[in-house]
């Protein structure tokens, strides 16, 4: 028993039916954790690609190496990182928060780089023409490259957000209670892990099927003006 | 100075998590090629197995297949040492994505030098081997690259299925000392270490690989 729910272990079907309410909720926790992150990524990712192409070289190194540095190395060592880190500073966040921001961290990086092939596909005369409308900076990108861009790097951003999804259950190490950490207290109470764990596969097989045919048809609506895709 | 007494610790995991990231590359490219071969070149029934292969292990999660190799597995009378476990799970995870890289790469050598390779009297196999593959191996190196930084990214996680490599050490010592920020710092550091050193070797093999091509194409592809 678990949270009120009771669970008929006599056939793996039973068990499977009896279940699946909980792993549900883990669910909607990963789904949940897979947007907070990725609404990070997409922000930072951003910053980072802005930043790295300031005009002061002591800036965009500095964005280049901590951006190179996030991407090379692990999410679960990043994520430790930051769940013990953090407090030791003050800042003492709700696990769920840290995992969020661990798995927006790390995918700000993929995002910047992403940001910024699409930011050097604009031409160098729409640049030369907003500088000669006496645009500000914060204009040309708002009003010029953004608009531009979009439906450039959304596939690839799409793509991003299904690879995070499969790598939030690394969030349960930090007592997250996502799918994965509860099919585990389930197995652990019952000595059964095929079926739980089998059903949290299931359920990411048909999440990224349904998420890659959803990006697929994404990528036919989108519209072919402006920069054109590769 | 007292992180430096966690050096000796550290380096042992590192010499794990290398070991396993080097033996999840190898086996992973072994499959990708056989995967993505497969995919290309097999007939309805071969492809079909492939692709159910490479979708199954790119759509989950690497820890579930990981938990279920090492929980499940056993439970209905297979189980191997962890360590095995760990490579095993992380190549077929690796492979899935290697396979993508192999099956793209071999799409794009234009069909013309399959035309010629066919007109020249050349057998499936012989034209695979001789002709598709060569070209396409050039075209799939700056991928594999990336794919086995992942791999060492990836292989962190085997450290929850027992194996004590660097981020199970990192773990440990850190129960231990609670100094978590010298401690994670240190394990952070040496993962980015290895992950330069992976990448050079990558440029490296990129260098060789082209030098040798007949029609070398575009440096960045």
């Amino acid at each position: 028993m678990m949270y009120g729910f009771t669970w008929d272990t006599a056939t793996p079907l039973t068990y499977a039916w009896s279940i699946l309410p909980i792993i549900l909720i883990g669910l909607t926790v990963t789904l949940k954790a897979a947007a907070a992150g990725f609404a990070i990524a997409l922000v930072l990712g951003l910053v980072f690609a802005m930043l790295r192409r300031s005009r002061f070289r002591s800036v965009s190194w500095t964005t280049a190496c901590v951006v190179e540095f996030l991407r090379d190395t692990p999410l679960l060592v990043q994520l430790f990182f930051l769940y013990y880190v953090l407090p030791e500073y003050g800042v003492t966040l709700p696990a769920f928060l840290t995992g969020a921001l661990a798995l927006g961290l790390q995918y700000s990086a993929y995002t910047s780089e992403v940001y910024r092939g699409g930011i050097e596909a604009v031409p160098r005369g729409q640049w030369e023409a907003a500088t000669a409308l006496n645009l500000t900076r914060m204009q040309t990108y708002r009003d010029i490259v953004v608009p531009q861009i979009v439906p450039r790097i959304l596939p690839a951003m799409g793509n991003y957000m299904v690879a995070m999804i499969k790598e939030t259950p690394v969030l349960s190490v930090i007592t997250v209670l996502d799918m994965m950490a509860l099919a585990n207290m389930i197995g652990e109470r019952t000595f059964e892990y095929l079926v739980p764990l089998t059903m949290v596969g299931l359920i990411f097989l048909i999440l990224t099927l349904i998420c890659s045919a959803g990006l697929h048809r994404l990528q036919k609506v989108l519209p072919k003006a402006g920069i054109p895709l590769r | 100075m007292q992180w430096v007494s966690y050096l000796p610790s550290l380096a042992q995991g590192a010499l794990v998590t290398a070991w396993i990231t080097l033996a999840a590359i190898a086996i992973g490219a072994l499959l990708a090629f056989v995967a993505g071969i497969a995919r290309v070149e097999g007939g309805r029934i071969v492809s079909t197995l492939a692709l159910c292969y490479t979708e199954l292990f790119r759509g989950t999660s690497l820890l579930v297949q990981l938990f279920w190799f090492y929980y499940a597995l056993p439970l209905i009378g297979i189980s191997f040492e962890p360590v095995a476990t760990g490579i095993l799970v992380l190549a077929l995870h690796v492979g899935a994505y290697g396979s993508e890289i192999v099956r793209g790469a071999l799409a794009s050598v234009s069909v013309q030098q399959v035309e010629a390779a066919r007109a020249l009297n050349f057998g499936r196999w012989h034209t695979l081997v001789h002709v598709t593959l060569p070209q396409a191996l050039i075209e799939m190196l700056p991928a594999f690259g990336n794919l086995a930084i992942e791999t060492l990214k990836l292989s962190s996680l085997v450290s929850l299925i027992s194996i004590a490599d660097l981020t199970f050490r990192a773990q440990s010592i850190r129960n231990l000392t609670l100094d978590s920020a010298g401690v994670y710092t240190l394990t952070l550091v040496g993962y980015f270490a290895m992950s330069l050193v992976l990448m050079m070797v990558m440029r490296l093999i990129e260098r060789l690989a082209r030098r040798g091509a007949a029609f070398p194409r575009a440096a960045h592809s």
